[in-house]
């Protein structure tokens, strides 16, 4: 490999030998295309015209009005797909075509991964396989009858509690096997080196476009971006475009569950211990002997145990404060956007809304406040449902 | 203690080297079960302590992990299983595992320890030549042999750089993809190995997908020194549960079956 991977002593690529090859073609690739202007044509003219490029970002009046200062939600539940995933898969699937690969896996938590993967499969003319825990099929069916419809297969993984994390052990076991001709998809910016990297650069654009756009509406520079973690994508793409600008605090809000004084959540950086998972050190979920703990969340997309290694730089380096947001307050947070504004968000995007609202009251009236909707909550309105009957 | 070395140098034939997950499916049974292939002909041990997410494993050793998680095995009762083997017969250990456990226990304590139990080498599954500086010297420093993996797919250049990392043995991975038997081992090996013998004087064993006497003969025949059995005797443990006799009898009996291919195959 060229580069190490490494966000201070955080990333790498603890991965068997027999994925080297494939990471190190995957290296090579990515930094030949990602500045090359033919590719970054056609990957802008994409994020464009297929996914929906810019989103808005959206003054919400009403919420404001309700928690006393000013809220902008960066609106990446508009991309196509409903999420900010599609960024990551045009990028990904595109870079897999100049590769030459024409078979795709990926795994998927909540679904959004899965459903972004089999968009592009269907779009680029691949053969797509995603990797999902069976609770989380069980819990997200209607992305995995979307994700069929796109004409991928999608294979249960049973091990664990069958989730997430399920699914990541099960899609780079088939790569391991597979690894000459197949192209892994990541979802998230964490895994092995070089994906944390690549997937931070597809995500990308929503920093940098909510930068501008905050700047071309209010004149300057927003106070705080917020945005929910679970491996870590959205936020790292919405933290990318304002690290340098030291004044704006980021704040990434990870997934409470029942509470983490009760152990029943999945906030890795907030109660974890450093340790290697799939490929890469982190903040990790862990019992005292180093097994890796199941997590629990309302939200499948933030059910994971371990996390991006560039978030646990940025915490360590004191860039980015990580709190988390119990799924009582999230389902709370999830009715009030959609009562407020009408904006149905994802139950993971609406953890980065529950932290808000704990701010309420707290902020001086002029402050602005950048929220990362990362995604819409179409597919999480039957979970709710059975927790909330209306 | 004995080590890689001089065990190589005392047999003829190629080595057999089963693998078992310590503690499955309890501590008491998995004691038995390893004492029963010492005594069945095991030149060198391969043990690995189960982990939450193997993902160099397949199915059948990743069943195995949980049935020993379940009987409450960790990473100390290991290295004290490790000592009733080592009390039991001087055979050299190898451990595969992955690089959390040791992460957790503390690197440095754990090879120490694992060294001062008994044991030989301490294979990272998850752990390649690139990051393994972080654990290279630790290893040495407790008086470990080093052990890493060759693939189909390893270019040449890598191949040298880890054959001179290697001071125990190479693991040779016989397929790709993960840990688990097959019908029919790849025809490719053979290359490997020979590839591999040009390069260093360190041992070459092949593993993954070895399930039949005849893979373990032909293996050796294209110049192993040493053939590693996983997935199909854990699978002797999984098919037989509930019956201790049975699960000992039919591990008992593999073994000597491939034994004495391998000695027939030699001579």
């Amino acid at each position: 490999m060229k580069y190490d991977g490494r966000f201070g002593q955080y990333g790498g690529y603890y991965v068997p030998e027999v994925l080297i090859p494939a990471l190190e073609e995957l290296e090579e690739a990515f930094f030949k295309y990602y500045k090359d202007e033919q590719f970054s044509n056609e990957l802008n003219d994409l994020y464009k015209h297929y996914a929906g490029r810019p989103t808005s970002l959206y003054y919400a009046k009403q919420l404001s009005e309700y928690v006393g200062f000013k809220v902008y939600l960066k609106r990446e539940d508009l991309c196509h797909g409903g999420a900010h995933k599609v960024n990551n898969t045009l990028g990904q699937g595109l870079l897999a075509r100049y590769m030459g690969k024409k078979k795709i896996i990926a795994e998927t938590g909540a679904g959004q991964h899965g459903l972004a993967t089999a968009m592009i499969g269907a779009l680029f003319g691949m053969e797509i396989k995603i990797f999902m825990g069976v609770t989380d099929i069980e819990r997200q069916s209607v992305n995995v009858h979307k994700m069929k419809l796109c004409g991928a297969e999608v294979v249960g993984c049973e091990g664990g509690t069958g989730t997430l994390k399920d699914a990541i052990n099960d899609a780079l076991r088939y790569w391991t096997a597979h690894v000459q001709d197949t192209f892994y998809v990541f979802g998230s910016a964490c895994g092995p080196h070089p994906y944390p990297t690549i997937v931070k650069h597809f995500q990308s654009p929503i920093g940098t476009e909510a930068r501008q756009q905050c700047l071309e509406q209010t004149g300057k520079l927003p106070d705080m971006v917020v945005a929910c973690v679970g491996g870590g994508s959205n936020a790292i793409g919405i933290f990318s475009g304002f690290v340098d600008d030291k004044d704006v605090k980021l704040v990434g809000v990870e997934a409470g569950g029942e509470g983490v004084e009760k152990g029943k959540h999945a906030a890795t950086i907030v109660a974890g211990k450093v340790g290697v998972l799939h490929g890469s050190r982190s903040y990790l979920l862990q019992d005292e002997n180093g097994q890796v703990m199941e997590t629990e969340s309302v939200s499948a997309g933030l059910d994971y145990s371990a996390v991006g290694p560039e978030h646990c730089y940025l915490k360590d380096i004191g860039r980015a404060e990580y709190v988390a947001a119990n799924d009582e307050d999230v389902l709370d947070a999830f009715e009030l956007l959609t009562k407020k504004e009408g904006i149905i968000p994802a139950l993971e995007s609406s953890h980065g809304l529950a932290y808000l609202v704990s701010l309420k009251g707290k902020l001086d009236s002029e402050t602005i406040v950048v929220v990362n909707l990362s995604g819409r909550g179409d597919k999480d309105v039957s979970i709710v449902e059975k927790h909330r009957p209306v | 203690m004995k080590t890689y070395k001089e065990l190589f140098g005392e047999i003829e034939n190629a080595a057999l080297i089963p693998f078992f997950v310590i503690g499955d499916p309890d501590f008491d049974t998995s004691l038995e079960i390893v004492k029963t292939a010492i005594d069945a002909g095991a030149d060198i041990l391969e043990l690995g302590i189960p982990f939450s997410d193997p993902i160099a494993d397949g199915p059948t050793i990743q069943k195995a992990d949980i049935r020993a998680l379940e009987s409450g095995m960790d990473v100390h009762k290991a290295l004290d299983f490790i000592k009733l083997i080592k009390q039991y017969k001087d055979i050299p250990i190898g451990l595969l595992m992955y690089y959390n456990l040791i992460y957790q226990y503390g690197a440095e304590k754990f090879f120490n320890d694992f060294k001062a139990a008994g044991g030989n080498s301490v294979l990272i599954a998850d752990m390649t030549i690139d990051d393994a500086a972080e654990t290279i010297e630790l290893q040495k420093g407790a008086g470990l042999d080093t052990v890493f993996m060759v693939t189909p797919v390893t270019e040449q250049q890598r191949m040298e750089k880890i054959a001179a990392q290697s001071t125990g043995f190479i693991y040779t991975v016989s397929v790709l993809g993960v840990t688990g038997s097959r019908d029919s081992l790849s025809s490719s090996v053979g290359g490997l190995i020979e590839n591999l013998k040009k390069l260093t004087d360190v041992p070459v064993c092949v593993g993954f997908g070895i399930s039949k006497p005849e893979h373990a003969v032909s293996v050796a025949k294209a110049g192993a020194d040493g053939v590693i059995i996983g997935s199909k005797i854990v699978s002797l443990i999984e098919v037989n549960l509930g019956d201790k006799a049975k699960i000992l009898r039919e591990i008992r009996d593999f073994i000597k079956e491939v034994k004495k291919s391998l000695v027939a195959g030699c001579s």
